[in-house]
């Protein structure tokens, strides 16, 4: 390969894979919000269908 | 049931993923499908190879990431599927553009699910290269039994019986669920795709003439960023890639319970989604490298760089010269499979859901009614001797004017007309980590409809004036311009028919500022019903 062409290569994978990890460890150091606003807690019901007719 | 704001007693509960990580790995299962692997190498090469980087790179953080928070957003904060998000979001018309999506949806998955049936053929044919020393005459004779354009009811059974299996397979995984159907299914084939092509790129890497395949992508042609079309070329391919602006990603948002990160995960799907395609581009420019010195000729001098010519023509041939060709072909049919069929069970969600929550359908009522139609639809149309034709012109007409034209309705009803880009950007600022400035509503409001709505324009034009492919203007009148029309009719007609579920008040949370309260807590508008 050409050094030019080495040289985008390794720029892409250090923009867009660094990018994937950039953002993960960011995602892993703050997961959630410590503090929402009151409400907004959900009755989970799992794969139950949203509809009123689902039995 | 506790009663809380936003989650009414009278509300069933929505289906959610089981927790963050299930969600992410079932985003990144949507965005990465075919077009990753069969289109990004083949765009990036013909728009400037290595320079065609920055406009990539400059369409995902202003484009891409920004339209998938707004789907995010839409869908989170209203709790619903395309048309019920957008109906609580901005009433009738706003459920019209949902059900337009939930169209294109539907219309998407009819030939989609082909493409991953003749994936899954070749999967098989790899064993014993059945293509033999013509794939392309295989494709379109043996396989397919391409005839003229039209209708043929002269089904193909090579083309019906994988159809059939990856029909019946959809609608197993959409009726078991959210968590138990779609997310598993992401668990395990995510991970099985992205080990499989990783393999299959180490082995390219090591084949003879990979550099020059590698020196084809990744030399930068900077003349060409001077070049709109090519900058336009980005856009697109992030726009296609990301399964944005056509509901997916409003409906996979909702299924997040209320108090869930959106930004800061989007930035992961939205990464890995693109670090995939660099994946692709690397595993198939090498192939193509080692398939180039074969002939004697330069890569450029090479047909068929993308799509249906690179996987099924263009990937068989190599296949066939490859030492070792049969698993090295069946790492890559098996590759597009896997990657198609976590995009299709995405496409299809999205109608499911629709029609759960406006017709009070339960799950397994919704998957065999509207899968069993697009599954008897899709065997008809496309596993006949006509499908690859018909294939080929809705394919065109549904991504670039349909969905193009769906994200920039999205826009500008939402952003301009009802301005709920404040309120969107506050949702999302007040559950997730990472935050979004005012540049994001300057982005989706701006800069995104104006630039796809260029694109639309232009192709629609283009289309008109030029037609497409060469096909008679009377097949393009039926199959293009025909599956537009359906859709719209589509969208008029499911929004016009009455709720049956979901009629009750919502309010939505968290609790936006006074000065929208009036649209944050919505009476199902159009409740006249």
């Amino acid at each position: 390969m050409t050094p030019l062409a080495i040289t985008f290569l390794i720029v892409a994978i250090l923009v867009i894979w660094g990018g994937l990890a950039a953002s993960a460890v960011y995602l892993t150091r703050r997961p959630e919000l410590e503090d929402y606003p009151t409400g907004g807690i959900d009755d989970h019901r799992e794969d139950d269908a949203p509809a009123i007719r689902d039995t | 049931m506790a009663t809380h704001e936003g989650a009414p007693a009278a509300a069933p509960a929505r289906e959610q993923w089981s927790g963050q990580v299930g969600f992410i790995l079932s985003a990144i299962g949507s965005a990465v499908g075919l077009g990753n692997i069969w289109r990004f190498p083949g765009v990036a090469y013909e728009n400037g190879g290595g320079a065609f980087l920055i406009p990539y790179i400059v369409a995902l953080l202003s484009a891409g990431i920004p339209i998938l928070f707004l789907d995010y957003a839409i869908g989170h904060r209203f709790r619903g599927s395309a048309p019920l998000s957008l109906r609580r979001l901005g009433g009738r018309p706003l459920e019209a553009l949902g059900w337009f999506q939930v169209a294109i949806a539907f219309v998407i998955s009819l030939y989609y699910t082909a493409v991953i049936a003749w994936a899954l053929s070749y999967f098989i044919f790899s064993f014993d290269l059945r293509w033999g020393d013509d794939p392309a005459g295989f494709l379109q004779g043996d396989y397919l039994q391409v005839s003229d354009p039209g209708v043929s009811l002269q089904f193909v059974p090579g083309v019906l019986i994988p159809l059939a299996l990856v029909w019946i397979a959809t609608l197993l995984v959409l009726g078991a669920g959210v968590a138990k159907g779609l997310e598993r299914a992401n668990v395990i084939f995510l991970p099985l795709l992205v080990v499989g092509f990783l393999v299959l790129v180490v082995r390219a890497l090591f084949l003879e003439g990979a550099d020059v395949g590698l020196n084809a992508l990744f030399t930068p042609d900077f003349a060409a960023l001077a070049d709109p079309n090519v900058w336009i070329a980005a856009y697109s391919q992030i726009f296609f890639s990301l399964s944005i602006a056509f509901g997916i990603m409003i409906t996979y948002a909702s299924y997040r319970r209320r108090r869930a990160n959106l930004t800061a995960p989007g930035l992961v799907v939205a990464f890995a989604n693109s670090s995939f395609e660099i994946l692709a581009g690397i595993g198939v420019f090498a192939t193509l490298g080692f398939f180039a010195v074969q002939q004697g000729v330069a890569v450029g001098e090479l047909e068929g760089l993308t799509g249906v010519g690179l996987s099924f023509v263009t990937f068989p041939a190599i296949v066939s010269q490859m030492p070792g060709g049969p698993l090295f072909g069946a790492l890559f049919f098996g590759s597009l499979t896997l990657a198609g069929f976590t995009s299709l069970i995405s496409v299809l969600q999205v109608v499911s859901a629709g029609v759960q929550e406006k017709f009070g359908l339960s799950r397994w009522q919704a998957t065999l009614g509207i899968g069993g139609t697009a599954a008897i639809l899709s065997v008809l149309l496309f596993s006949t001797t006509t499908g690859l034709l018909a294939l080929d012109v809705v394919d065109n007409w549904a991504n670039n004017v349909g969905i193009v034209g769906s994200a920039v309705l999205t826009t500008i009803l939402v952003i301009w007309v009802l301005r709920k880009g404040p309120e969107l950007q506050h949702h999302l600022n007040t559950v997730s980590t990472f935050r979004v400035g005012r540049v994001w509503i300057v982005l989706v409001g701006g800069l995104v409809p104006v630039l796809l709505g260029y694109m639309l324009l232009s192709r629609i034009i283009t289309l008109l004036v030029e037609g497409y492919a060469g096909y008679p203007t009377s097949y393009l009148g039926v199959f293009g311009w025909g599956t537009i029309g359906l859709i719209v009719v589509a969208a008029a007609v499911l929004t016009v028919l009455p709720w049956r579920a979901n009629r009750e008040p919502f309010t939505a949370w968290p609790p936006y500022s006074a000065r929208s309260t009036s649209s944050s807590r919505t009476p199902l508008q159009g409740g006249r019903r």
